[in-house]
């Protein structure tokens, strides 16, 4: 029981874990089989496009994943998870930038464009290193991951905790978003990285590159969700929930509380940065509006409207808020925040417990069904 | 002097329009003064000039100023002298030059050109601000005055001196002795340094640079101290305008930040949809303004009460239709009006228009301020500081002289205890809100002064508000106004050493670093309410 595999390997005997992973792979394997077996006019066909469009979702949900680990079971409600995305992102960015080599526009062997037209003569020194696939992938995990781990210390250790925490790490991702813009910074400043060839040596149009960035995006997706699984299963997952519930009991107890928030918070970091690298080159494009507040609010209702701590319930909420949202600005691109904001009010009004709570009301038996404490209100809060 | 043709032909027109029209071309006293110009010789033009200043003929300043842009003319059959209103294409619209009538169209090979050279452009020049200087208005006589810093040459020295002595108003003495102290030190006397002690005026400074490097070491070393004292001065302005400007922000972030810090005390509740509440107080100066077209003094004063009435209903519908059913989940609260935040922008985007709307400044709020040649404050801002005080002040008394006041601290400090003593907590939370919200509204109005009104007013806003309220310290508004106004000045202090993003992205670490030390801002709660 004690060994070190058996808390990752608990998650795989959970009904729900088996369940969830059972229908991700199935769809996995179901969309694969549509775009390769049939041909492009059958109408059952699924077109590179929609792959793509799939795999997008697909890195939202794990970004979804990582915030309900920090909102649904410590109780941290980030409104700057878009920060760790899109530092994850651009690192793999830089990383593709590096890859474009001289097929640029001003042909340059190693300046990525922007550089060249801003008149600099050589690589700042951030930039080095991210030509090699390994440093840039390490990267994806370490630049969220320190900054979260430097942020969350300080934050954490003087117990700024509940609406303070949010507004401070909203600050933190606007910071960011202005610093993003500046074209001094070095990051393509106002249009971000874009025009990426190639990732690994893969062609990034051809259409088996993106089959296969969205079959990744997937497995990352299974990946994380056991991951965040195992550690909400373990003891240091029950004290994360009894800080969520009664931080200061759980002090009491004898629990330094900030270090399983820190640890926590710096691994929901770094897999939002996993999600953000996964998300560019599906998307082609990384600029600073992932930094934008509203962003990482949006991230939030998808964990909202799927059903906080229940990790399926951010997947769904993901994929569904998402699938809305491209229909939407399609067909009727004015009344996008109408419902973005109606959607909002009513699940936090109505739905508080979201899907996943009135999926679970439905299959519990009557004879059970009774109104269990709501674990989204901290009981200090109740008392003020 | 370039003129845009436009508003060349605009000032011809003027000037040609105040001419007598009754006059004809035979018997006209000008009719000879004109002749008299038009000669090869420019020596002899030149003594033309000088009797149509000496004539004291009302239409010698069209003449000159026609004469100087090439566009007094003579049509080769007739003789006419005629003005050019607009030299451009091949036929010119034109205007007698001595009746003023408009003669339609000329072709411009029909008409002579008085041509100048450059010395009788110079003479032309210092005779039209001697001609400038002799208006009736004291304003257009400093005006003229003041324009003709650094421009005296040896020519005008002589008119000036005479000019000065007739003058009647001491601050057009004031600059036309300064000019004249300029003409001086160009001609290298070292007495001129002293009378330019101390001035401001750019042109009196670049007069003391170039003396400060001239070979006669006395006229340096005189020169250049007093370019020291002046740089010292400046430099004293310069901080009372950084400071200006940092507290005229401060006052606009006070104004934005103080509605939610009240609500944000009372109720515990992040009310994220506070920003478009500003817009909301914004969009109400400007419909107001509609209301009244042509008044918008009248208008801008009556969106006062407008502006907090409109604000606070939204806001009483907001909590009402909302955070009523929240109690006590803080973080659900800033997700739900985050909601209402977007409805109400896209609200506006859609019933109003996505692009800006132009508020216009009522003319008692335009201008500026001059309280020395460096240093001029702009009194719309002046007006904002002002009014924010009157604001706080007024939010002050609330608070702490009536019954409304009395209850909100009451259920800030203990919710459940106020209860027990009688008080309705949950009107006390509507007229919180409802006051909140209303404050926002006026902060909506003062900021439509300043930035352009636009369904993102609010989102530019809210998180700097929220700083405020988190460096200030929760339910305490004299927390709210030093934290805004500080925050105010920080930024201004540091912009022009680490220009205007790079200076936002400091003050907000800044704040995240503070909130390490001091989590619940620089004046917390003290007591029980703190625990809360």
């Amino acid at each position: 029981m004690h060994s070190s595999t058996s808390w990752l390997a608990r998650p795989f005997r959970e009904r729900a874990t088996q369940l969830f992973l059972g229908i991700l792979l199935a769809a996995l394997a179901t969309v694969t089989l549509l775009n390769l077996a049939l041909p492009a006019g059958h109408p059952l066909h699924v077109s590179t496009y929609t792959v793509t469009l799939l795999g997008k979702y697909l890195s939202y949900a794990l970004l979804a994943v990582a915030v309900d680990l920090v909102w649904g079971y410590l109780g941290i409600l980030s409104l700057g998870h878009g920060a760790f995305f899109a530092l994850g992102g651009y690192a793999m960015g830089m990383y593709l930038m590096r890859q474009i080599g001289d097929r640029g526009t001003y042909g340059d062997p190693v300046l990525p464009d922007f550089m060249v037209f801003l008149d600099w003569d050589s690589l700042p020194w951030y930039w080095l290193g991210f030509d090699m696939a390994w440093f840039a992938f390490l990267m994806v995990l370490l630049a969220p991951g320190l900054l979260a781990l430097v942020f969350g210390f300080l934050a954490f250790r003087s117990r700024v905790t509940g609406v303070y925490l949010s507004i401070i790490t909203q600050a933190l991702t606007f910071a960011l978003m202005l610093a993003f813009f500046r074209n001094e910074m070095g990051f393509g400043g106002n249009n971000g990285l874009t025009d990426f060839k190639e990732l690994l040596g893969f062609d990034l149009r051809s259409d088996a590159t993106r089959l296969g960035l969205f079959l990744a995006t997937g497995i990352a997706l299974a990946l994380g969700y056991v991951l965040c699984r195992a550690i909400v299963a373990s003891k240091l997952g029950r004290v994360s929930v009894a800080t969520r519930d009664a931080e200061a009991r759980t002090r009491f107890l004898g629990y330094r509380v900030e270090r399983f928030q820190l640890f926590i918070f710096v691994v929901s970091a770094m897999l939002a940065g996993v999600a953000g690298a996964l998300y560019v080159p599906q998307v082609g494009i990384i600029n600073p509006g992932e930094f934008s507040p509203i962003f990482s609010i949006e991230i939030v209702l998808w964990v909202a409207l799927g059903g906080r701590a229940t990790l399926y319930g951010a997947v769904i909420g993901a994929i569904l808020v998402n699938y809305a949202k491209t229909v939407f600005t399609g067909v009727m691109p004015d009344a996008w925040l109408f419902a973005l904001g109606g959607l909002f009010v009513l699940v936090t009004v109505l739905l508080p417990k979201g899907i996943a709570g009135l999926l679970a009301w439905r299959l519990t038996p009557r004879r059970l069904q009774r109104e269990p404490a709501d674990p989204s209100s901290p009981s200090r809060e109740a008392s003020a | 002097m370039k003129i845009p043709p436009c508003l060349g032909r605009m000032l011809a027109l003027c000037l040609l329009a105040c001419l007598p029209l009754a006059a004809s071309a035979q018997g006209d006293d000008g009719q000879p003064l004109l002749e008299s110009l038009d000669t090869a010789s420019y020596a002899q033009m030149g003594e033309a000039i000088e009797a149509i200043i000496e004539s004291g003929e009302e239409r010698s300043r069209g003449w000159l100023e026609a004469l100087m842009g090439g566009k007094l003319q003579r049509h080769k059959e007739t003789g006419r002298f005629v003005v050019v209103l607009e030299n451009r294409g091949r036929d010119w619209p034109v205007a007698d030059a001595l009746t003023g009538e408009a003669l339609g169209e000329m072709s411009r090979r029909d008409l002579d050109r008085l041509g100048i050279n450059n010395a009788l452009r110079g003479q032309l020049q210092g005779a039209l601000a001697v001609l400038d200087l002799q208006a009736d208005g004291v304003r257009e006589r400093r005006q003229a005055a003041r324009a003709l810093l650094g421009d005296v040459d040896v020519s005008l020295a002589e008119p000036l001196a005479v000019v000065i002595d007739a003058e009647q108003d001491a601050e057009v003495r004031r600059l036309l002795q300064q000019a004249l102290a300029i003409h001086r030190l160009e001609q290298g006397s070292v007495e001129a340094v002293a009378e330019l002690q101390g001035s401001l005026n750019s042109r009196v400074r670049a007069a003391l640079n170039t003396a400060a490097r001239s070979d006669d070491p006395a006229l340096a070393e005189a020169a250049s101290s007093a370019l020291a004292d002046i740089e010292q001065k400046m430099k004293l302005n310069r901080g009372l305008e950084t400071l200006y400007f940092g507290l005229s922000m401060g006052s606009v972030l006070v104004l934005a930040a103080i509605g939610l810090a009240i609500t944000f005390g009372v109720m515990g509740v992040i009310n994220m949809a506070h920003g478009e509440l500003i817009m909301l107080g914004a969009y109400t100066t400007w419909a107001m303004q509609q209301l009244l077209p042509g008044q918008p003094g009248l208008a801008m004063v009556l969106s006062i009460p407008a502006g907090f009435l409109v604000a606070a209903l939204a806001g009483i519908a907001i909590e009402r239709g909302v955070i009523q059913f929240l109690k006590g989940r803080p973080l659900e609260t800033l997700l739900a009006t985050f909601g209402v935040s977007l409805i109400l922008q896209q609200l506006v985007r859609t019933v109003i228009s996505p692009l800006n709307r132009t508020v216009v400044t009522p003319e008692w709020m335009s201008g500026s301020i001059m309280i020395n040649e460096g240093l001029s404050l702009t009194l719309n801002r002046l007006y904002v500081l002002g009014f924010a005080l009157v604001v706080f002040a007024g939010l002050m008394l609330v608070m702490r002289r009536t019954r409304l006041g009395l209850e909100v601290r009451a259920v800030t400090q203990n919710r459940a205890m106020s209860r027990a003593m009688g008080i309705r907590a949950t009107r006390v939370d509507i007229m919180t809100f409802a006051l909140g919200s209303g404050v926002a509204g006026l902060a909506g109005v003062a900021l439509s002064q300043l930035t352009n009104v636009g369904p993102n007013l609010g989102q530019n806003y809210i998180i700097d508000s929220f700083m405020v309220v988190v460096f200030g310290g929760v339910g305490n508004l004299w927390g709210t106004l030093v934290a805004g106004l500080s925050l105010g000045v920080i930024n201004q202090v540091l912009e022009p050493w680490a220009g205007a993003v790079l200076a936002k992205i400091l003050v907000l670490v800044f704040i995240i670093l503070f909130i390490q030390k001091r989590p619940r801002g620089l004046f917390p709660q003290k007591g029980r309410a703190a625990e809360g």
